[in-house]
């Protein structure tokens, strides 16, 4: 057994960890609460534009707008956000498995497959993995548009000049606190959207006209996705960063509690061998 | 008409307006137009301006950014980058970022890459203080 000064060293160092994982906690509850509510303040706005963009794609011919067209290239890119900072459980560990896989699987049809991260995280995990042809640190702690902008403005440029056929997004959406999904997500081309007839409004105005109007929309699109990309990963790395620190800070009490228990074990049964030796001691003065 | 137009104004940030009204006046990108009840199905882009709608005949502005706007069976749904209140307005701040505005524009020529970005600006401070204008007169 354990001596009395170690366990108690322990027990010291266990409430410790705890202090800090609740604290923790605490922080990401309320840079959760921040963030959701961006998240859902935004997301009327995504999908909006997702369904004018869904009208309007089908009517038009898709061989005017370059952002719908796929080039044959041997290239494609993947884009995989992640967090900054670490203690969030599989929170970015999954995403750098998916990408991974992403990658192998797709490595027959393009060979030359590069990443793109976002967050320091995925960066550290699929450096030595896969290529990482460019990498974004720090940009989650203060999200702007302007960021997803230069983002946005970055993939297309590349896109327009064949550097890439495709461009794939993958990221954790945030579906509740305590859950988040790994969402794949097909940027460019723009996939046309199989919607049929009744999307189609055929005697609709256009005001300018529909390609004008497609061509103005299509680079807003993949702006607004990244952005809305990146504001669900920031809300799901908080949420899991929330549950990580609870079940880190449950595990520690149930630890001091194990703790105390052989540490009270300990000292009963130093008292117990005191006392006998006190005992025999008086006896033999007795005898 | 007793009809009315069911209206979404929505930006990255918040739903800024969700209502019934009766008339709205938008700035398209081929000109000021305006939505009654009953307008055929329409789908335009919105220029940095202007945005009015009526309800119980009381007008309200908002100086709005790049955007667009659709209208489906009387629902007209409003996608905008920025939207304001006119009474959310910062006269101040306006004024200052047109002066900015103007200082830039003064110092470059056409050709510089700022050149687009200061000219919206100055655009934008200007539809400001003009709706915040319109909003006090009242």
């Amino acid at each position: 057994m354990a001596s009395l000064k170690s366990i108690r060293k322990r027990i010291v160092s266990v409430k410790n960890t705890m202090q800090i994982t609740k604290a923790m906690k605490m922080v990401s509850a309320a840079k959760l609460r921040h963030a959701q509510e961006n998240v859902i303040a935004a997301r009327p706005y995504t999908e909006k534009l997702a369904s004018v963009l869904e009208k309007l794609a089908p009517s038009v011919d898709s061989a005017k707008n370059p952002l719908l067209q796929q080039a044959k290239t041997t290239k494609a890119l993947l884009i995989a956000i992640t967090s900054d900072r670490g203690l969030c459980g599989g929170f970015n560990a999954t995403i750098g498995k998916t990408a991974e896989r992403f990658v192998k699987e797709h490595s027959a049809e393009f060979p030359d497959l590069t990443v793109m991260t976002i967050g320091r995280k995925g960066n550290e995990f699929l450096r030595h993995r896969v290529r990482v042809s460019k990498s974004y640190t720090g940009i989650t702690s203060d999200l702007s548009r302007q960021t997803a902008a230069v983002i946005a403005q970055e993939i297309i440029s590349g896109f327009l000049a064949e550097e890439y056929s495709e461009v794939h997004l993958l990221f954790n959406a945030f579906k509740s606190v305590i859950s988040q999904e790994i969402t794949l997500m097909k940027l460019l081309p723009v996939p046309s959207c199989q919607g049929g007839e009744e999307q189609f409004l055929p005697d609709a105005i256009y005001e300018p006209s529909k390609d004008d109007l497609l061509a103005e929309l299509l680079p807003k699109h993949i702006e607004v996705q990244i952005y809305q990309a990146l504001l669900e990963s920031l809300a799901a790395e908080h949420g899991a960063r929330m549950t990580a620190m609870e079940s880190a800070a449950k595990n520690a009490a149930e630890m001091i509690g194990k703790l105390s228990l052989q540490y009270n074990r300990a000292r009963q049964a130093v008292i117990t061998t005191e006392l006998l030796e006190i005992i025999s001691g008086a006896e033999s003065i007795k005898g | 008409m007793a009809e009315k137009l069911k209206i979404e104004l929505i930006t990255p940030y918040r739903k800024v307006v969700s209502a019934e009204v009766d008339m709205i006046n938008a700035t398209g990108s081929l000109g000021e137009f305006g939505i009654l009840p009953g307008h055929a199905t329409f789908l335009t882009s919105l220029k940095i301006g202007e945005l009015s709608y009526t309800s119980d005949g009381a007008t309200h502005y908002l100086a709005v950014n790049w955007g667009y706007l659709e209208v489906e069976n009387d629902e007209v749904i409003i996608l905008v980058e920025t939207a304001e209140k006119a009474d959310e307005i910062d006269m101040e701040r306006a004024r200052t970022a047109l002066g900015r505005a103007e200082e830039a524009l003064k110092r470059l020529s056409r050709e510089d890459k700022e050149f687009a970005a200061q000219e919206a600006a100055l655009e934008r401070a200007l539809i400001r203080m003009q709706v915040a204008a319109k909003a006090s007169r009242k």
